[in-house]
């Protein structure tokens, strides 16, 4: 039995706006084993960033709790990552590619923050690009910087906001393969947020449907595809074809248990 | 940039600065102006090359700039952090403002008379006096440059571990560093001015404006008042070229559009 690296139990988030309170999220409850890369599917606007940066300690829930490896959150912890939706404004213009790779090293001797953003560059395949400044680059490489920037941090957990949402098709397709293998090469343990029905499947080991919002956990598949999947046979084989009907079937509220009416 | 089209620019420039020239002395030599008073730069530009060579001149060039370079690094010093902390921490901003929006408009040189029966007229009167002129444009500027931070810099160096302090240093700072720089230049022109106008109203100090006040005593000596003038002129023009080309090779990621 592997260990437990994050555990949300009966989370809810209720922000206070000019029209009343609002809750985003509700009695949310699931764990992450450790090395595990989990990915959470829900209807636009459910909640999920909000899940998101509860459990990365920027926002304080109104209720529950969110421990990371047997510790309670509260303030961001210490081993965790963040990679955004938004490349362009997540990564510093100011600062070089391996500047923003080294930026959560300090602390580190110089050489060994150098070192690791070396190593976490090449692993997403950009060796050459220490010295050029973000902007300089394609949005496909950027992304692949901000997840080098995560890497180099060696987070217990790495949290992913849509993390492909904002990149073209073919490069998107890119990002998921190299996700998956830096995640085999690494043994990361990965909680990923994502719209795509086809995307969470794809990635995940298990798949959390969440309802809309005030978001909640409405099923959890398990993804039985084998640790080595290719965009193109994996994404035709009957055991994804038949998940992702179920989790669309889920995320449109259609009851699993009962045969979908003609 | 391409090289030609610096040089092009540069070219064209020069032949605005040409075409002053000569419509300056074309007005001289006809008495559209009284020449005895404006004289024309053919006059005034030899006078330019014998004042750089001459002792007395000199000092009182390197006075007004060390004075002035002074007053700007004094701003510097303050304006950032007051800037970093009025842009950042909301109730201090509320709390202090209205006495800001207050103290601004007061002409720096309406309080030469203050200064100098406070301070006596050495340089630390012209210094004060240029700090408080040449102060807002960085406050102003760093302040509002943080309103433009941008919120996910912001969380993504948090969700690292990076405390309050340490995202105002590592975030906020270069974020508005381009800005701070633009309201460097905006005040050295500022306290240049303070300066030379401090040094024209008191007698025995040393500085550009007290040798023009001199010369111009004798109205004989109209040509180094111009020249002592396009001299100052000049002196903004450099620092303002120099701090552009600081701009241009540090700050290459604002112009890009990076973050904003």
């Amino acid at each position: 039995m592997t260990p437990t690296m994050l555990q949300v139990t009966d989370l809810g988030h209720t922000y206070q706006s000019k029209d009343g309170p609002y809750d985003a999220i509700d009695a949310l409850g699931f764990t992450v084993a450790a090395g595990e890369l989990v990915c959470v599917v829900g209807p636009s606007g459910c909640g999920k960033s909000t899940l998101l940066r509860t459990v990365a300690g920027l926002i304080r829930p109104s209720r529950g709790s969110v421990s990371l490896h047997g510790t309670p959150v509260d303030g961001v912890p210490e081993d965790l990552a963040v990679v955004f939706q938004d490349y362009s404004r997540s990564l510093f213009p100011w600062l070089t590619v391996q500047r923003n790779v080294e930026f959560p090293l300090r602390g580190l001797p110089r050489a060994e923050r150098a070192a690791r953003a070396a190593e976490a560059l090449a692993a997403v395949g950009l060796e050459r690009a220490g010295r050029k400044y973000p902007w300089q680059l394609s949005g496909g490489m950027q992304q692949r910087v901000a997840i080098a920037r995560a890497l180099a941090y060696r987070p217990a957990l790495l949290l992913m906001d849509e993390p492909f949402a904002s990149v073209d098709a073919q490069t998107r397709f890119e990002l998921e393969d190299l996700l998956l293998r830096v995640r085999r090469e690494q043994d990361t343990t990965i909680l990923l947020v994502t719209h795509d029905i086809d995307e969470s499947v794809y990635l995940g080991d298990r798949v959390l449907v969440l309802s809309k919002s005030p978001a909640s956990v409405v099923a959890q598949l398990p993804v039985d595809l084998g640790e080595h999947r290719d965009q193109i046979t994996t994404r035709a084989s009957d055991e994804f074809v038949e998940l992702r009907a179920k989790v669309a079937g889920l995320l449109q509220g259609v009851p699993q248990t009962e045969p979908v009416a003609p | 940039m391409t090289g030609q089209r610096t040089g092009s620019r540069a070219a064209a420039g020069l032949v605005g600065l040409v075409g002053f020239f000569l419509v300056w002395e074309v007005a001289s030599r006809t008495g559209l102006v009284p020449a005895y008073y404006l004289r024309p730069p053919s006059v005034v530009l030899p006078t330019v090359v014998r004042l750089l060579g001459d002792t007395g001149f000199l000092r009182a060039l390197v006075a007004t700039v060390f004075a002035t370079l002074i007053a700007v690094a004094v701003a510097v010093a303050v304006a950032v952090p007051a800037g970093l902390l009025l842009g950042s921490v909301t109730w201090v901003r509320r709390a202090v403002m209205t006495l800001v929006e207050f103290l601004r408009p007061i002409p720096s040189v309406a309080l030469i008379p203050l200064a100098l029966l406070t301070f006596g007229t050495g340089p630390d009167t012209k210094i004060t006096l240029a700090v408080y002129g040449g102060l807002w444009p960085i406050l102003f500027n760093t302040m509002y440059a943080l309103d433009e931070l941008d919120p996910l810099h912001v969380e993504t160096a948090r969700a690292f571990g990076v405390g309050r302090l340490g995202v105002l240093g590592r975030v906020a700072l270069p974020s508005a560093a381009p800005f701070v720089l633009t309201g460097i230049r905006l005040t050295f022109a500022i306290s240049l001015a303070v300066v030379v106008s401090v040094e024209l109203f008191s007698g025995g100090t040393i500085g550009l404006g007290q040798f023009i006040l001199e010369a111009s005593s004798g109205a004989s000596q109209m040509d180094e008042v111009l020249a002592a003038t396009v001299l100052a002129g000049l002196i903004g023009y450099g620092a303002n070229a120099g701090l552009e080309r600081l701009n241009n090779r540090f700050f290459a990621w604002n112009a890009r559009g990076g973050g904003r």
